[in-house]
């Protein structure tokens, strides 16, 4: 008896606290979504499907503008992320872990306050711009805070570590044996790269991918600290729309839209990919 | 025996799919899940414009004793940071006082600590100053605001000036008395830009390309959209709100605006983020006088908007005793006088005036010069010709018609 029953014991914790802090949330957040009123009278349950309609229609330029933000910095990050993983795989020898530790080492501060000392180096008249203004090589109102560049900049800055892992436990993982008998077959090394290394390295870029697009698309820190009205994200229009202008409603509406959308464009990824079993790859 | 005698029931019993034990169950899961979804309703935090009711200030007050301590939540630039008026009240009363300049804008304000108030919890303060916007009226509905002992108030009594014994957001100063009046207007760096600015068409001027701020908070933004094509906020329709959305919404697409700012306004226009913003009125003194950067302050030609920030006395404030002696303490017209000659903001205390220029006889040079300044100051002590050109927010009879306001500017803030 006590055998049939261990594993179930061994999900409750687990379990309880996904039902409790997952399942919840959820389920509230979605019959929030559909009621109407306001924060003084309250708000009822009246199956109101229009705030979606009204959601999409006022906010798809921020939806569509994260989207496109989240690809833009996750390409960069794999082109970024691939180098420094490649090298610190088949390169790094005895110093492997200093390196990372090195990668590592910016969390040790917080998220948000080294956004913000970005933005303090990249100020209109800062300590990079200033200069470079005084001189006149750039004219009076040249600015990079509150540009497209200045956000995914951000956005890439700060979830770099988090596509160089996946990426680099994917590198580290091949048989350098692999790679010799490439090479004893003639391919030249960028061959070998080519046909060998980087297929074995797709399982962590596909991991790293997952890692990065889904929060960067949901970010909503840096577009806040270093963006400007034309660079909004949607994550932070759902942010104000709770904190701000508590139209709890809306909020809710437009998190239940953004999770659809990352799900179809996770899995239609995972399908172009041809990797079937997108989670138990993003679990390796 | 023919078929066509067999019961039609049999058959439709027979050719029916039947509702298993596992269709019931999902059905029954269903309803419930609608149902768990039904129960999951917000309840509201009060009823629009309650009415006060004749007893509730003796009922508020019974039993509270004062603990000594006062937690109070002000906005920044809002007194000088030695905080001297505070030490002042301390060593005459006793009572020490907190003071944490934590409020930056009045809707993320609301929505911070209505939770907590709402389950009737202490929001960590005792005393605030909020505006007379859009969220006083929420908080007043939600019947967040302790009514006011005005017998416990004989400072106020006698020293406020009679304007602001009548408002029109807080009839009776029921729930708030006023902290300070600001206007706002627009600031600029001079450094930057050349010309003087005099208009609100400055503001959406394309020579000022990424270099321009305005408010997020949604009347302040609007009722610059509206002045700027002649509309007067207070008796403005649904349409004028329309069209200056659009103005707006121009101003924005076509690079102009840099960004839309809370507080931190002041900080972009420091740092040469923005060259020319709206502003409120007694922060651009107080940062020059700060860090001798020297920015200048408009009411621009089309006029400028006037509001007031109030005291007000949250209902789950631990300390509501000490809160209540401390909002009198500031109407006392010395300590009146040296707030306003710190923050030049609108004094509601006209005597503090004649206190100024007594202050400024004491002094010599330079220093009395700047001190007589504050006292003639339209900013400090408007007169009737000042007010004038100064316009009052929208009051929303409905909160229909405030949410159609806010449903009108809020995407553009958000955008």
């Amino acid at each position: 008896m006590r055998r049939v029953l261990a594993p179930y014991f061994l999900i409750l914790p687990g379990g309880l606290w996904l039902l409790l802090f997952f399942a919840v949330p959820m389920i509230t957040m979605f019959s929030l979504s559909l009621q109407q009123g306001d924060v003084v009278s309250g708000f009822v349950f009246t199956g109101h499907w229009q705030t979606y309609v009204d959601a999409i229609g006022n906010y798809r330029t921020q939806l569509i503008r994260s989207l496109i933000y989240g690809a833009i910095a996750t390409l960069v990050l794999i082109v970024m992320a691939f180098p420094v993983a490649y090298w610190i795989a088949f390169y790094g020898g005895k110093r492997k872990s200093t390196y990372l530790f090195l990668l590592l080492l910016p969390f040790f501060v917080s998220f948000v306050l080294r956004t913000i000392s970005w933005r303090q180096i990249l100020t209109d008249d800062g300590m990079l711009l200033g200069p470079l203004k005084e001189i006149h090589l750039l004219p009076a109102n040249f600015h990079i805070l509150g540009t497209p560049f200045a956000v995914i900049s951000g956005l890439v800055y700060n979830f770099l570590p988090f596509m160089v892992l996946p990426v680099y436990v994917a590198l580290e993982r091949i048989d350098p044996r692999v790679v010799e008998a490439a090479r004893d077959l003639y391919a030249n090394p960028a061959t070998a790269f080519r046909k060998v290394v980087f297929p074995l390295a797709l399982p962590g870029v596909f991991a790293g991918v997952l890692m990065t697009f889904v929060p960067v698309s949901s970010d909503y820190v840096n577009s806040a600290v270093l963006g400007s009205s034309s660079t909004t994200m949607i994550g932070q229009v759902i942010q104000a729309q709770y904190l701000v202008n508590s139209d709890y409603p809306t909020a809710s509406a437009l998190s239940f839209v953004l999770m659809a959308v990352l799900l179809i464009g996770v899995f239609a990824y995972a399908r172009a990919l041809g990797t079937e079993d997108v989670m138990k790859v993003a679990a390796r | 025996m023919q078929p066509n005698n067999v019961d039609p029931a049999l058959i439709r019993g027979m050719t029916q799919r039947r509702l298993g034990r596992r269709d019931a169950l999902r059905l029954g899961g269903a309803s419930a899940f609608a149902m768990a979804l039904a129960a999951c309703g917000v309840k509201g935090t009060g009823t629009p414009a309650a009415s006060v009711a004749p007893d509730a200030v003796a009922k508020f007050w019974a039993g509270k004793t004062s603990t000594k301590h006062v937690d109070f939540a002000n906005w920044p630039l809002y007194m000088d940071p030695k905080h001297p008026e505070l030490k002042k009240f301390t060593a005459e009363t006793g009572i020490s006082v907190n003071y944490q300049e934590v409020i930056q804008e009045m809707a993320p304000w609301f929505a911070k600590v209505q939770p907590q108030l709402k389950a009737g919890q202490s929001i960590g303060y005792d005393l605030m100053v909020i505006t007379n916007g859009i969220q006083f009226g929420q908080f007043k509905d939600s019947g967040f605001l302790a009514p006011l002992d005005h017998s416990k108030m004989p400072n106020y009594a006698a020293n406020a000036a009679a304007s602001y014994k009548s408002e029109a957001f807080d009839p009776g100063n029921v729930y708030s008395v006023p902290w300070t009046s600001g206007i706002t207007g627009i600031a600029y760096d001079p450094a930057k830009v050349s010309r003087p600015i005099t208009k609100l068409a400055d503001l959406f001027d394309p020579a000022f390309k990424g270099k321009v701020g305005m408010f997020s908070d949604t009347q302040e933004l609007g009722n610059f959209g509206m002045l700027v094509l002649g509309i007067d906020p207070a008796k403005s329709t649904e349409d004028d709100w329309k069209k200056a959305a659009e103005k707006l919404k121009e101003q924005k697409t076509s690079g102009v605006l840099r960004n839309y700012y809370d507080q931190s306004y002041v900080d972009a226009l420091g740092k040469g983020e923005v060259w020319i913003t709206q502003a409120w009125s007694g922060d651009i003194f107080q940062k020059n006088v700060s860090d001798g950067s020297n920015f200048k302050f408009v009411i621009p030609e089309e006029g400028g908007s006037i509001w007031t920030d109030n005291f007000a006395i949250p209902v789950t404030a631990k300390s509501p005793v000490d809160a209540l002696a401390l909002i009198d303490f500031f109407y006392q017209v010395d300590i009146a006088a040296s707030l306003a000659e710190y923050i030049n903001y609108v004094c509601p205390v006209p005597a503090a005036q004649a206190q100024i220029k007594a202050d400024a006889a004491k002094l010599s040079g330079d220093d009395k010069k700047a001190m007589e300044a504050i006292a003639d100051s339209p900013l400090v002590f408007p007169v009737a010709a000042d007010y004038a050109n100064l316009h009052y927010y929208r009051q929303f009879a409905t909160v229909a018609e405030q949410q159609t306001y806010q449903k009108v500017f809020e995407p553009i803030v958000l955008g």
